[in-house]
């Protein structure tokens, strides 16, 4: 009894050694060595990352470490995760990033590195162009239909002024359907949401008019990879500077990559 | 561990409540008045068959009858404006219900109409009653008397139901509720109150159509 013991624990302990990172690795020479670079992408939430109909991956989570693996000469090894395991496939090393619309938060940050953000995550108010909307006052006389409970209208109800008229439904859709009818002025929400209003009524494109939460994604790394979290933010912000990120962003989100990101 | 009740965060927004209920109270008063009006209209026309109305009524209550309350709220809030008609939540909710309550009581009606015996409209010509004292006094009177028990309960189908117009954003009694249990989450507590709520406003009419019916309907003149 007690040896068995002593095995499972010793399987334990040499589980644990192997699934650790060593802290003094450096996964950046062992992908350009290895000539691929593992990277965890969600496959269920679009636009960031979904099943295409062929099958493939694809999304602007896909787009972006498509861009890291061309930029680093080698080639992409794509791990579909969840946002639940997301993290434990990076910590036990079976992928060398997360590019899965990871946001930062003080939890993460104890366990995980992140790069400089690569794509804009926000709640905002959104209507149409011609809407002359960019201060929390302009909404004064304003309609702007919202889901009840949500982040957005919680954060919303506490900044609007009293003169804007804030219209709760049940759910995304009926906030949706509200707005695509004319019932409303303008719609809150997420930038997801209108990527995929976008993708169904491209004549009615919401456009990005307050920002109520910002929650930009970040690649995500393990602890003490100073050289790929150099080389991951020098990609990052070589892709900014020439466009190649905004186009990303137009693509998946169409929304242009905010200035300040 | 055992759930703690606790009432305080409903009781706070008692006003909210109150509020909704007073409006809930509003869209049926409104509803039911230009509802049964409605239903009173299409009831003689198709009880005396006059053409081509009846027709018209026909495929009217059949319609509404025979689709769900919320698909019609729908179609008029989120479908019209494709069309350029455009109401806002109010306005689409009355419409809804007084369409919807039009139908009902276009049939409870008819049935009253049609169960007044033809010897009582001879004996009214023979008193030379003119045709609307013969239609007051001798055709819609009876005839709501002895429908109106399956019209208050109607009446109060239609205030229930009304609770679906929360969908659209009208704020009353049950948007209220929702509100309030979406950022208190307690759900048990506020719709135990709401419950209790529409309970009283379903007796309170029921009473109100019940004294109605007897000082102007059935009783004496």
């Amino acid at each position: 009894m007690h040896k068995i013991q002593r095995h499972l624990l010793n399987l334990l302990v040499a589980g644990l050694a192997l699934s650790l990172p060593s802290a003094f690795a450096d996964s950046l020479s062992d992908i350009t060595e290895r000539g691929v670079l593992k990277v965890a992408v969600p496959q269920d939430f679009p636009p960031f990352g979904s099943i295409g109909p062929d099958m493939q991956p694809r999304g602007l989570d896909i787009d972006t470490a498509q861009l890291l693996a061309n930029q680093l000469a080698v080639k992409l090894e794509l791990t579909p995760v969840n946002s639940t395991n997301r993290i434990p496939f990076l910590t036990t090393g079976k992928v060398d990033l997360v590019i899965s619309s990871l946001g930062k938060n003080p939890e993460r940050e104890a366990v995980i590195d992140f790069s400089s953000a690569y794509a804009p995550f926000y709640l905002g108010v959104f209507g149409p162009a011609d809407a002359a909307v960019s201060s929390l006052a302009d909404l004064e006389g304003k309609t702007i239909s919202v889901t009840r409970g949500s982040v957005e209208d919680i954060e919303l109800s506490k900044v609007a002024p009293k003169g804007a008229t804030l219209k709760r439904f049940e759910d995304n859709n009926s906030t949706i359907a509200a707005y695509l009818s004319g019932q409303v002025d303008l719609i809150a929400s997420g930038n997801v949401v209108m990527a995929a209003i976008a993708e169904r009524n491209p004549q009615r494109v919401p456009l990005m008019k307050l920002n109520l939460k910002d929650s930009p994604t970040y690649v995500g790394l393990n602890k003490n990879e100073a050289a790929l979290l150099a080389r991951v933010n020098a990609i990052i912000a070589g892709a900014k500077a020439d466009g190649s990120l905004n186009a990303i962003s137009e693509k998946w989100l169409k929304q242009p990559l905010p200035a300040g990101l | 561990m055992a759930y703690q009740f606790d009432f305080l965060p409903v009781l706070d927004n008692a006003d909210l409540l109150l509020q909704g209920a007073f409006f809930t109270l509003s869209l049926t008063a409104v509803g039911t008045l230009l509802g049964v009006g409605l239903g009173i209209i299409g009831a003689v026309l198709r009880a005396w068959r006059i053409k081509p109305f009846n027709q018209v009524f026909g495929l009217y209550v059949e319609l509404i009858r025979n689709t769900p309350f919320i698909v019609q709220l729908f179609f008029i809030f989120f479908g019209l404006p494709a069309l350029g008609v455009r109401m806002n939540e109010w306005e689409a909710a009355v419409l809804a219900m007084v369409i919807n309550l039009g139908a009902y009581s276009t049939e409870i009606i008819r049935a009253g109409i049609q169960a007044i015996p033809g010897g009582q409209l001879e004996a009214a010509a023979a008193l030379a009653m003119n045709r609307l004292e013969i239609f007051r006094h001798v055709v819609l009177r009876p005839a709501l008397a002895k429908v109106w028990p399956a019209l208050s309960s109607q009446i109060i189908i239609v205030m229930l139901g009304s609770a679906v117009c929360s969908q659209i954003s009208t704020e009353e009694l049950s948007f209220a509720a929702n509100f309030i249990q979406s950022r208190n989450f307690r759900a048990f507590e506020t719709y135990l109150v709401t419950t209790l709520l529409y309970l009283a406003m379903a007796i309170l009419i029921r009473q109100l159509l019940a004294w109605v019916g007897r000082r102007f309907v059935v009783g004496g003149r």
